[in-house]
């Protein structure tokens, strides 16, 4: 079954066509893998998801309805959460009161007492309990990113929107963030992600779906789409670059 | 809230302060105190909006001059008791930012700041030429209204308990909402308003209601103003300079904290009344509060007790 369907969603920006005619689904329960040269529309999509933007064209389908051009805050309610590629912590509000935030006003819409609760169990979970007390201003990039996560989280979405979370980390905690996806995933949650660094987003995705220029070119297996001679044509430039990739040295 | 010490200190030394002119039975200390309380009233209910949702309102006194217009009005005219034109005055100038709100407060930033100035302007230039409110030159209570409180000095003393009571309750509602989850999705918008809509946040449901609270309770002390004052005319009612010597406070004190606008309150009081009976300040009063927040914003943005709190963590359970 499908927990999401884009069905032939445009979005324009003044002259530039940032999406034209995008249709992909999100099965449950999979991790779904949004690739593209920067630019391509990734980042757009997102926004259309979620109701920051609203399309010129076509649907968004959640769980069977219809959620087009929604407010952002219905759409979180109805169980859509999203880590942003640029982290926006609330800055002046502790790390728990930060995460509490997903949990008050996310799907589940609890008290201040249960989304403390809530809050302290995905702090555990995505190791940053030992900072709970924190301004979200002092943590640094990798625990930022964590703490977008855990905010994310704490709403206990459907379907989680992480766009680009392993951007700006180094090995170790590229290795300790991917583990977290996989523990978020083996907990039911449904994960559309978008990612630049190859080896990482090949290993984890069920499927990729492959975006350029605004338009789906590819969809597939990490091993289909990193042969599918579009995309290595369009995306990666050199053919050789692929199988590298596949053995996890590229990126 | 009634399980927290921090509250039970803060009704306590506002009600000890409160109470002071009451047991000594000094009508020098009331009135000092009643300006007081007062500023702390108006100060408070800004920071709801200013501290609590981070946005700057330049037009919050438009509210209490509203707010004391209509009461005089339902006192004046058609011979309400102090306390129904109280509450009338005060769910009114609620009333009316909640529909303001709905419409301005899709502005952000500045523009947002721009368009409460143009509010209190436009509602001044209204009132100006209302003829049931008495147009330019107002509206002035007949002394034999106070006979219905048993005489003016008894209506005085009314009145201040009915400021000191309300002072209480706006500030008990300040330290319920920074301590509640509407609270929490207030300062979720304060620090990012996309990223708090994204996280389920009902920006602009939770900023009107945030907006019409802050609006409630000078609509509420305008009424004890003016009828403590026993006129109202436009010049006084949409003093500009007044909401802006109550930016002061709250800056002063510590935005988006409960204790901030209060200690703000009462030390730009103790500030400005100093620089007024001063021979060689007085006319500059204005220019001082002027300098003051340009040197909180440079220097201690997060105001006073904000400083402390970040200062000394370890005050941060008590000083809230």
């Amino acid at each position: 079954m499908n927990l999401l369907e884009i069905h032939g969603v445009s979005k324009r920006f003044g002259g530039l066509q940032a999406l034209n005619r995008v249709s992909l689904q999100v099965a449950e329960g999979e991790i779904l893998g949004l690739i593209g040269p920067n630019g391509a529309g990734k980042t757009t999509l997102f926004n259309v998801i979620n109701g920051v933007y609203r399309p010129e064209e076509g649907r968004v389908i959640f769980r069977s309805q219809d959620i087009t051009g929604r407010p952002p805050y219905e759409i979180a309610r109805l169980g859509i959460a999203r880590a942003y590629q640029i982290v926006r912590p609330l800055n002046e509000l502790t790390v728990l009161e930060n995460v509490m935030v997903g949990a008050c006003f996310g799907r589940e819409s609890r008290s201040l007492r249960e989304a403390r609760e809530i809050a302290l169990a995905v702090l555990e979970q995505v190791g940053l309990i030992g900072k709970r007390d924190v301004e979200a201003a002092r943590l640094n990039v990798a625990e930022k990113k964590r703490l977008e996560l855990a905010r994310a989280l704490a709403a206990r979405p459907y379907l989680l929107l992480l766009d680009e979370v392993l951007a700006g980390l180094n090995p170790t905690e590229v290795a300790l963030m991917l583990e977290v996806i996989r523990s978020i995933r083996a907990s039911g949650i449904t994960i559309l992600m978008i990612e630049h660094l190859m080896h990482a987003i090949m290993n984890i995705s069920d499927r990729i779906v492959v975006l350029d220029y605004g338009e789906v070119i590819a969809e597939g297996t990490p091993q289909e789409i990193a042969h599918h001679p579009k995309v290595v044509e369009a995306y990666l430039g050199d053919p050789r670059l692929s199988q590298r990739l596949l053995e996890g040295n590229g990126g | 809230m009634w399980r927290s010490g921090s509250w039970w200190l803060t009704l306590a030394l506002l009600l000890g302060a409160g109470l002071s002119p009451v047991i000594t039975g000094s009508a020098t200390l009331r009135e000092d105190m009643f300006l007081i309380l007062m500023l702390i009233t108006l100060a408070s209910s800004l920071n709801i909006l200013l501290g609590y949702t981070g946005y700057v309102n330049f037009g919050h006194i438009v509210f209490f001059g509203l707010g004391g217009y209509i009461g005089f009005y339902l006192m004046h005219r058609h011979g309400w008791s102090l306390w129904p034109a109280t509450v009338a005055a005060g769910l009114a100038t609620a009333a009316l930012a909640f529909a303001l709100g709905m419409i301005i407060l899709r502005l952000r930033g500045a523009y947002f700041a721009l368009a409460t100035i143009g509010i209190n302007e436009a509602v001044r230039a209204f009132v100006a030429n209302f003829e049931p409110f008495g147009g330019a030159t107002g509206m002035s209570l007949n002394f034999a209204v106070y006979q219905a409180y048993g005489g003016a000095a008894r209506a005085l003393w009314l009145a201040y308990g009915a400021l000191l009571a309300l002072a209480l309750i706006t500030v008990g509602i300040s330290f319920a909402v920074k301590h509640s989850k509407f609270g929490l999705g207030l300062m979720a918008i304060r620090e990012d308003e996309d990223a708090a809509l994204v996280l389920g946040v009902r920006g602009p449901q939770v900023k009107t209601l945030a907006y019409a609270l802050s609006a409630l309770f000078p609509g509420m002390v305008g009424v004890l103003f003016f009828f403590k004052n026993g006129n109202i005319e436009p010049g006084d009612a949409f003093r500009l300079h007044l909401s802006i010597e109550t930016l002061v406070m709250v800056m002063l004190g510590g935005q988006g904290t409960v204790w901030g606008p209060i200690l703000g309150a009462a030390l730009y009081e103790r500030l400005r009344g100093y620089l007024l009976t001063s021979p060689l300040f007085k006319n500059l009063h204005l220019a001082f509060a002027g300098a003051l927040l340009l040197m909180i914003i440079l220097f201690v943005p997060a105001g006073f007790i904000g400083w402390l709190r970040a200062r000394f963590p370890v005050v941060r359970r008590v000083v809230v």
